[in-house]
């Protein structure tokens, strides 16, 4: 998947946990927790959900990893390259 | 051994609120699950029934915990996030005010903090630096669950802050009847979770009442692929000491599943177990309620009563326990569902009081001696709530009334109690390995609170592993 892709499908998995929100001002370098005001159990969901539509595994010591969109990027680009 | 067929991921025991909320987090992630209601309808403590071609809620005054749409933080935000609901799909009016009102002495507030500061500024000078300090030092939702430090003394805490003890019964008043599940006192962290759910953030009202959220959740696990049976009683747990293997049904029928999840109550599951000696046993429930519906022949604001809610004591100390006799008329709770902040008028009127009962007398009565007991104790009631609230005895055109035996007959909880054991189950697990209680007994209470518990509990032992 390009980079590209992995966004939109984040953005995906975050208008499905929270409906009410609006993704088209996110910036990409800003925490999740910081602009969403997303706590522990909200990551927990991107993990899952991530786990669901891509089947891949994410330790919990690499949860820090997934703080804002560049850095989650970074972090699953290399993981679905071949996705 | 269990074929594939009936092999679950997880069985969850009641459709409560709790219940339904694990069952989404865990059909949402592809488990394959289950949830067993010995009642006949969903909903436990908060359902509702029909009487007379009208629907009338069980157990709900109002929703605590209420945030505007597009608050992130607290609660309720969270609850929306994962069941995946909009702020929408609850249809959440706010309340218009309420008040705790003690002889020669009320206090209101409403959805905005400042009321009751400045209520309490006003009636109570030499306390309101104290009572903002104690805000200041309540714990905050996060850091509750499996810590024992919460489990000190609210009234000592209380106490600490605030010096006139009658402002201490005033506070605890509200508290109690929300979310009081010991006599007298409360631990600490349930302290904060209700004051925060009360007087922090606040009330708010479904229009069609507490049908909306519960027929929303269930349509929501089923079209997860959740499987439900209602009026499925469980009758036992079957365990080899370790691990919980299978449920028996009433009938006789079998399940398996890898993991269990029961929000029957503590005492209630233990027993189910039949493990009456294992781990310490918590306390059993002393607290009861009654509660009358009044339905008028007019809106109640229409006769003078324009509070959402009017908490009343009628003396300067507040006993919060079980009563000697079969209602204690000197507290209760008025509730009226029509003064909330709706955009069209709720139809007929409604007036409900609740107040302490003791379970003991009511079961102890005969079908007749019920009837007849019902109907005196509705008497008594009203005339002791009209002491706080315009008379509104002669608009009643249709009532009812539930008793501790109703709260078994909806939550399974023994003795009628209505927020479960005296003692909590802070991190939900029990001496079974794959074994956890959720809702009342885990220390969440109220609706959000109820739904916080299912949530916390799947997140925490079903799906981080």
């Amino acid at each position: 998947m390009e980079r590209l892709e992995i966004r939109e499908a984040i953005i995906d998995i975050l208008e499905s946990i929270n409906p009410d929100e609006e993704y088209d001002d996110l910036k990409d370098d800003v925490s999740f927790r910081q602009q969403l005001s997303m706590d522990s159990m909200d990551m927990l969901d991107i993990v899952l959900e991530l786990r669901k539509r891509f089947k891949i595994q994410i330790p919990e010591s690499d949860y820090p990893k997934l703080d804002s969109m560049n850095s989650t990027l970074d972090y699953l680009a290399p993981l679905l390259a071949d996705k | 051994m269990a074929n594939d067929d009936s092999l679950y991921d997880a069985v969850i025991i009641g459709a409560g609120m709790s219940g339904l909320a694990a069952g989404i987090r865990l059909a949402q992630y592809d488990r394959r699950v289950l949830i067993l209601e010995k009642h006949s309808v969903i909903g436990g403590l908060n359902s509702f029934y029909r009487r007379n071609g009208r629907n009338l809620d069980v157990g709900l005054h109002a929703m605590t915990n209420f945030v505007p749409k597009g608050v992130r933080t607290g609660p309720l935000a969270r609850i929306l996030r994962h069941l995946r609901l909009s702020w929408d799909d609850l249809g959440l009016t706010p309340q218009v005010g309420s008040s705790i009102a003690f002889p020669g002495v009320s206090l209101d507030f409403s959805n905005k903090f400042e009321l009751l500061e400045s209520q309490i500024a006003e009636k109570f000078p030499r306390q309101i630096d104290g009572f903002r300090k104690m805000v200041a030092n309540l714990v905050d939702y996060d850091q509750l669950g499996g810590d024992d430090g919460l489990r000190t003394s609210a009234r000592a805490f209380v106490s600490s802050f605030i010096t006139d003890p009658l402002l201490v019964e005033m506070l605890f008043c509200p508290i109690f009847y929300y979310g009081g599940a010991r006599e007298h006192d409360m631990d600490f962290g349930q302290f904060c979770i209700m004051f925060r759910a009360i007087f922090l953030e606040g009330f708010a009202r479904p229009y069609e009442g507490i049908r909306l959220l519960l027929t929303r959740l269930l349509k929501k696990f089923k079209n997860l692929g959740g499987e439900i049976r209602l009026g499925t009683g469980v009758e036992k747990i079957v365990s080899d000491g370790d691990r919980a293997k299978k449920i028996v049904l009433a009938d006789g029928k079998e399940i398996y599943a890898r993991q269990f999840l029961s929000s029957a109550g503590w005492r209630e599951t233990m027993r189910l177990c039949q493990l009456r000696c294992v781990g310490q046993p918590l306390a059993e429930g002393r607290l009861s309620f009654v509660e009358t519906i009044s339905i008028l022949d007019r809106d109640p604001k229409k006769l003078g009563h324009k509070k959402t809610i009017v908490f009343f004591n009628d003396s300067d100390r507040f006993s919060y326990e079980k009563p000697d006799d079969t209602v204690d008329l000197r507290s209760g709770v008025i509730c009226s569902p029509n003064n909330f902040q709706y955009n069209k008028p709720l139809g007929e009127g409604m007036i409900r009081i609740t107040a302490l009962a003791n379970f003991d007398r009511w079961a102890g009565m005969n079908e007749d001696q019920y009837r007849v007991e019902k109907l005196r104790w509705f008497d008594r009631l009203l005339s002791s709530a009209v002491r706080f609230v315009p008379d509104f005895r002669g608009n009643i055109i249709d009532n009812d009334m539930f008793t501790p035996l109703t709260i078994t007959r909806y939550t399974g909880h023994e003795g009628g109690a209505i927020y479960g054991s005296a003692d909590k189950k802070y991190d939900g697990q029990t001496p079974l390995g794959n074994l956890f209680v959720c809702g009342t007994d885990q220390g969440m209470l109220g609706v959000v609170g109820a739904i916080v518990s299912g949530i916390t509990i799947v997140n925490r032992y079903f799906l981080s592993k």
